[in-house]
């Protein structure tokens, strides 16, 4: 298995590498450039084109692209035109949080979504079934931000039981010791300062986490619904097998085959949802800064940044695939 | 509850000199700001955005300061100056007292350390995206002949005198910008502040522009969490007078109705630019809702390399169509004045007897068909979609107001709409667009920094030549005392009126709003504001 995960990864080399050509190329097919998203209304084009000068931007694309793969090979991501520092460092900066946000929105999604999944599909027909299709339907189609908007107005503004924007409250005593700050807390047994961050993390996560708990809850119950009906499942019971043997067993494990891979790809999405959801929420993660990258016309933090994004996702799915043999052996990964 | 700002903080001025400066016990004496964006760096020398100056005011200071609640200079660090007649040699008298935050004194010598400090930057410290105030107010650096300054000689520890190569009528007026404030020279040596190293193609912080600016204003820098907050404490030896607020957060927020949730949930103590949707609604829940006196200008600019509009017919045919009362209730914040000249009232020039159009539709008609388009005439207009400018806070309802007042004259209108940046690259980079909405946030007290940035030559923006004009600008920018430039600026402000490059519509009155607990805050039409000035009430 080893090797198969290695040959994976080679064959990410040159996945990467052609992103790292689209990527370039659609990048500064934007329009407007960066020196007059710098320069605003104090953009006179001497001005802009002194800056394009001093960047570079006004050499052939091709040398450009050049340059910019040479460094790329060197671990060289360039600085952010905006805050002017390093790309690497910039998005260090932010992907834990970004991580921890994706986490809580998928623990919450998969623990909601799996039991009322299972649990709708056990009432096939019933109203209870009804009502979670129903209400998956509404997750799918409300929009993150206006859900987002919503939950603030109500919990943070209304009630105010929630904080409204930010990671962790000043005041709370906390180390920070790897950037996920509800972690951290638990390394130092600033007990506090995680559930801070925790109690922070809930109003984005449950906006975030609403579209793939839908996606996940229909289907789980879809795929449940189809394995309740198979021969050896009906041959189990026949055979007088405890029913939660069966369940857990039987049912379960072989419905979770389609779950698991819409989970993987719901991880995925969960990063590009989280652009929306950190804006409304003042949450500094990738997905905020990327936004502003992209108004700010920020070269290399979208170029860097996107291939940051596209790395774990491919790294998300391969550990999907991984996961498929240890739920179903005849699955093995070639 | 809309409080009256500028009487409000001349009186706490007044009596506030001899009140102790200790916080009260029962005041939370953190202030929580909602900021729009993260500062573009720490040092503002290398600074032209308001979310950097807002931080540099409170960490910084300058020979010249502004006169609170107006745009007027005042002394500062400064407590005097004199030119010579010609208006090329300033002798500053310093403020005895005062030390930097890392404990260096403030002098005569400190002043030439900062003025020689600018005019050394070679590279890409010299560039606009670094040093745009320098290079676009004092001509060039060292080495351009066209550079304004000259030389800095300390006459001893209380007095700095400054030589320029030529007269700038604006020079005292600018030196009231954050991005020449003074700030500590062992500091900016100590810590590299011109070391914005890297490449050419990617300039990176110094030390001291990340994590090391040194002022001698009332609050000290502590820590900035880039995406997050950037937090300031109250400096215990600041030489002026110190204050309620203890510690200053500026909390990163970039999305305007997050900043107006974060309010209402308590979780900032208040923020800028309000849009003009949401002030009512704050107001009445318990807000305070305050307006900076208008420092903008709002217009509606004729590109002249269109045809139809190299006729000052339609030019004049559509100032007389616009109803500006009309547009600066429909759609502008309250507060709003409205523009009959290219500059605020509060700038020197202001010419009060304008040549000016009022809203005549009859007579747009008749110029309309005078000029051949009595069957109608059709025009490209052009708006920018989803920015909030100072000047500008919903550019797309003020494009609707207007086109609905043109369309009734006959002129039917075709809409274009572009994205901030792509629209301001069709303006400055292309000849392609027509009659366009566009204005400028002034950056302190100068005539120049109005007009002179519309008009002082040919731009794609207008597309048109007038010698006359370009030069009238040109001469008045050198008259050595900014009293003497009065005439010639309302003669200039004349001029633009007869020539009708576009029309003048509106001065937006920038909105801020606060918590309750925010009792009085020094709201500045140039914003310069200084939270040593706010008062809490709880």
């Amino acid at each position: 298995m080893l090797r198969t995960i290695g040959k994976r990864l080679l064959l990410l080399i040159p996945t990467l590498f052609g992103l790292t050509v689209l990527l370039f190329f659609w990048v500064r097919a934007l329009p407007g450039g960066p020196a007059a998203a710098l320069l605003g209304e104090r953009a006179t084009p001497e001005a802009i084109e002194r800056i394009n000068e001093a960047y570079g931007f006004n050499r052939p694309l091709p040398e450009q692209y050049i340059t910019w793969l040479g460094r790329l090979l060197q671990g060289d991501f360039g600085n952010s035109i905006e805050t002017r520092r390093p790309v690497l460092e910039e998005f260090a900066n932010r992907f834990p949080a970004t991580v921890e946000l994706a986490v809580m929105a998928l623990i919450i999604a998969v623990g909601i979504g799996i039991p009322l999944g299972y649990w709708a599909a056990r009432h096939h027909g019933r109203f209870i079934d009804h009502i979670s299709v129903a209400g998956s339907l509404v997750g799918i189609t409300i929009p993150v931000f206006f859900l987002a908007f919503i939950l603030k107005w109500i919990f943070a503004v209304q009630l105010g039981w929630l904080p409204s924007t930010g990671r962790q409250d000043r005041g709370v005593d906390a180390t920070h010791v790897t950037g996920f700050y509800v972690l951290d807390g638990l390394l130092t047994g600033e007990l506090d300062a995680s559930l801070n961050a925790i109690v922070h993390l809930l109003l984005p996560a449950i906006a975030l986490a609403t579209i793939p708990l839908a996606i996940i809850v229909r289907i789980t119950r879809a795929s449940v619904l189809e394995v309740v009906n198979a021969d050896y499942v009906r041959t189990g019971r026949a055979k007088g097998i405890a029913q939660s043997t069966i369940r857990n067993r039987f049912v379960l494990r072989n419905a979770m085959l389609p779950v698991v891979t819409t989970i993987g790809l719901q991880a995925g999405l969960l990063i590009s949802g989280a652009v929306l959801t950190e804006t409304v929420f003042a949450f500094p993660g990738i997905g905020a800064f990327l936004a502003g990258a992209i108004f700010a016309r920020d070269f290399p933090v979208l170029q860097g940044f996107v291939l940051f994004i596209a790395l774990s996702y491919a790294l998300i799915n391969l550990l999907v695939d991984i996961s498929y043999s240890f739920i179903d052996p005849r699955v093995r990964i070639q | 509850m809309t409080l009256a700002l500028t009487g409000c903080v001349q009186s706490q001025r007044d009596s506030g000199t001899d009140d102790s400066a200790a916080p009260e016990s029962d005041v939370n004496s953190t202030f929580i700001f909602g900021a729009s964006a993260d500062p573009s760096g720490l040092d503002p020398a290398f600074a032209s955005d308001g979310e950097t100056f807002r931080i540099s005011r409170q960490i910084f200071e300058g020979l010249v300061g502004v006169e609170p609640g107006t745009a007027d200079p005042a002394p500062l660090l400064a407590t005097d100056w004199e030119s010579n007649e010609e208006g090329t040699s300033y002798t500053f008298d310093l403020q005895e007292g005062v030390t930097f935050h890392d404990g260096t004194e403030f002098n005569a010598e400190a002043v030439c350390a900062n003025f020689d400090r600018w005019y050394n930057w070679t590279g890409l410290t010299a560039t606009e995206s670094l040093s745009y105030y320098y290079g676009s107010l004092y001509g060039g650096f060292a080495g351009d002949e066209n550079a304004l300054y000259e030389s800095c000689s300390a006459d001893d520890e209380l007095t700095a005198t400054v030589n320029l190569t030529r007269p700038f009528s604006g020079f005292i007026a600018s030196l009231s910008l954050p991005a020449f404030a003074m700030q500590s020279p062992t500091a900016l040596e100590e810590y590299g502040a011109d070391d914005v190293g890297g490449s050419e193609e990617a300039p990176e912080y110094s030390e001291y522009g990340e994590a090391h600016p040194t002022g001698t204003g009332p609050f000290v820098f502590e820590s900035w969490s880039p995406g997050s907050e950037v937090v300031l404490q109250a400096n215990p030896d600041y030489w002026g007078e110190q204050g309620q607020v203890q510690e200053i957060v500026f909390r990163v927020i970039d999305d305007p109705t997050a900043r107006r949730q974060a309010l209402e949930s308590g979780d900032i103590d208040g923020y800028d630019l309000v849009a003009p949707a949401d002030t009512a609604a704050l107001d009445e829940a318990g807000f305070n809702v305050m307006q900076r006196d208008p420092f903008t200008i709002l217009y509606l600019g004729f590109n002249q390399q269109i045809p139809e509009l190299q006729d000052i017919r339609v030019r004049q045919a559509i100032a007389h169509a616009i109803d500006r009362e009309a547009l600066v209730t429909q759609v502008l914040p309250e507060g709003t004045e409205v523009a009959s000249q290219f500059i605020p009232p509060v700038v020197n020039g202001y010419n009060e007897d304008v040549t000016d159009y009022e809203y005549d539709p009859a007579r747009a008609q008749e110029l309309l068909a005078e000029a051949g388009f009595a069957d109608g005439l059709s025009l490209q207009f052009n708006y920018p979609v989803n920015v909030s400018r100072p000047y500008m806070p919903n550019p797309e309802q003020i494009f609707t107001a207007l086109s609905s007042q043109l369309e009734a004259v006959g002129i039917t209108v075709e809409p274009v709409a572009d994205e901030w940046t792509d629209y301001l690259d069709r303006m400055r980079g292309t000849a392609d667009h027509g009659i366009h909405l566009l204005g400028w946030t002034g950056d302190y007290n100068d005539t120049d920094n109005f007009v002179g940035v519309f008009f002082n030559g040919y731009s794609n923006e207008w597309g048109f030549e007038n010698a006359e004009l370009f030069g009238a600008l040109t001469e008045a920018r050198q008259i050595p005392q900014p009293e003497d430039a009065t005439e010639a600026y309302q003669e200039i402000n004349e001029q633009i009126a007869q020539f009708v490059p576009g029309v003048p519509l509106a001065h937006p009155a920038p909105s801020l709003a606060f918590a309750e607990r925010v009792t009085s805050y020094p709201a500045s039409p140039v914003n310069d504001e200084v939270f040593n000035m706010i008062e809490l009430s709880e």
